[in-house]
């Protein structure tokens, strides 16, 4: 009966668990219950065995006497007829009767008899009213007492058999607590945990799969999405390049055109320059024309006078004639500053190899 | 079983030879009661002389210990509850008791008394 396979048969939850536990829980204290009122009816039980032993022995012994003084009687009667005279006056009522009360014992109740004697009935007033009345009264005395001692005698042997059954009951119920329905609850609450810890390891493992799962998905996502970059960067760092390339280029325009500029400035200067050596001759050339009328004016005062009108004309011509030249030059100059700026449209073409050629 | 049963027990019931009946009797136990039947169910008393069979003992005993309600002890002659020992054996109950008393021509031997063989048996010895 106590097998490892022995068990109620339950739904492994929680509450079942609980319920177990609280039916084991009752299960030990009924068990030290009825141990402990089985051990007290034992201790009862060992002392009535006892006494019961110690009381027949007592009854043999006044059995004895009693016959002992039944016989005086017949003796003293001298008839044979004593005993059928005694039985024919037998009344309807019995003058020696029982009570029984009740004693309780860890509550089983015990019946505990009592000799009541009814004084008032009397049946044998003829008995021995010839001959032997007194052997008669002492054997009624004797008799009367020797069975009150078979009445106690009586209680206790009932106390006996009542306590016999009990404690036969009460051992029953111990040993089933003990090793079945204890066992047995053991055995459920074992099987209930056993179930809730694979319970326990399957949702462990399922959130376990889950995740790893997850984690699976989310590096797939992650690893996509790095090419994504990837690619964005690739493509960003193309775009990158041609910009790079463009501000290259537009650098390199930029650098043309500066230089360009720095050409049309030299140009520039260079005409200006051309211009002032040219104002600077003409200047020149009017001092030492000037220098030359001076002289002409030292050699022939008379002269300069006359003609005076005549060289601020002359000077006039010279002095238009010098900025007609600078004019043209300028003109020259343009043109290079052209020149260069076409330049450029063949250098973004040559690619890198600006450095080369600047 | 329970002591309830007892409270309307009052009397005591004999089988037993002739002398054993007649000193019970002088004690004052015995009770006739004329409106019942026969001659053994009127009385809580019953004689056993040479002539008394076995069965009549038992019929005798079964009336004593199931049909009558009013007994509250059987007292029975130990030579007697031999001849009917498996009556006595097989009887259990604890009302009404049945007790083996000595008689006078047959002193009691307590190794033969129902309720002690099995005192002895229950501890062993």
């Amino acid at each position: 009966m106590s097998g490892a396979g022995n068990r109620e048969q339950v739904f492994p939850t929680r509450m079942t668990l609980g319920l177990m536990k609280t039916k084991l829980k009752g299960a030990e204290t009924g068990h030290s219950l009825l141990k402990r009122k089985s051990e007290a009816l034992t201790k009862r039980f060992r002392d009535i065995t006892k006494r019961i032993n110690d009381a027949k022995l007592k009854m043999g012994r006044i059995m004895q006497t009693a016959s002992f003084s039944l016989a005086e009687v017949t003796y003293a009667t001298g008839t044979n007829n004593i005993s059928y005279q005694v039985q024919e006056s037998v009344g309807n009522k019995a003058r020696f009767k029982v009570n029984a009360k009740q004693e309780n014992v860890s509550g089983v109740k015990l019946p505990a008899f009592q000799a009541f004697i009814d004084d008032s009935i009397n049946d044998f007033k003829m008995t021995g009213l010839g001959r032997g009345g007194q052997q008669v009264q002492k054997c009624k005395l004797i008799y009367s007492k020797a069975v009150e001692t078979l009445v106690e005698l009586a209680s206790l042997q009932t106390a006996f058999v009542i306590l016999d059954e009990v404690i036969k009951v009460t051992n029953r119920r111990v040993n089933a607590i003990e090793h079945v329905i204890i066992p047995r609850t053991d055995n459920t609450i074992k099987y209930i945990n056993s179930e809730l810890d694979e319970l326990d390891r399957e949702e462990f493992y399922r959130l376990k799969k889950v995740q790893e799962k997850k984690q699976q998905q989310l590096e797939e996502a992650e690893r996509e999405e790095e090419l994504k970059k990837q690619k964005l960067i690739e493509k960003a760092t193309a775009a990158k390049k041609l910009k790079e390339e463009e501000a290259a280029r537009e650098a390199e325009a930029a650098r043309v055109a500066k230089a360009a500029r720095e050409a049309e400035a030299e140009a520039e200067e260079k005409a200006k320059e051309k211009a002032e050596e040219n104002i600077k001759d003409k200047a020149e050339e009017k001092e030492s024309e000037e220098a030359e009328q001076e002289e002409q004016e030292e050699t022939n005062e008379e002269e300069a006078t006359v003609d005076e009108n005549e060289k601020k004309t002359e000077e006039v011509e010279t002095k238009n004639t010098t900025t007609y030249d600078a004019a043209e030059e300028a003109n020259d100059v343009l043109e290079i500053q052209d020149k260069a700026n076409e330049i450029p449209s063949d250098l973004i073409n040559g690619d890198d190899d600006d450095d080369v050629i600047f | 079983m329970s002591a309830e049963q007892a409270k309307k027990r009052t009397l005591l019931a004999v089988i037993g030879d002739e002398d054993t009946i007649t000193g019970m009797l002088l004690a004052g136990i015995g009770q006739i009661d004329n409106d019942a039947g026969e001659d053994y169910k009127q009385k809580n008393f019953y004689v056993v002389d040479a002539k008394t069979t076995d069965e009549q003992i038992a019929s005798c005993f079964d009336h004593y210990t199931i049909d009558r309600d009013d007994i509250a002890i059987l007292l029975i002659n130990q030579h007697l509850a031999e001849r009917i020992r498996y009556k006595v054996e097989d009887y259990t109950a604890a009302f009404p008791a049945v007790l083996e008393i000595p008689s006078k021509d047959h002193a009691y031997d307590p190794e033969k008394d129902s309720v002690l063989k099995r005192v002895k048996r229950l501890f062993g010895e």
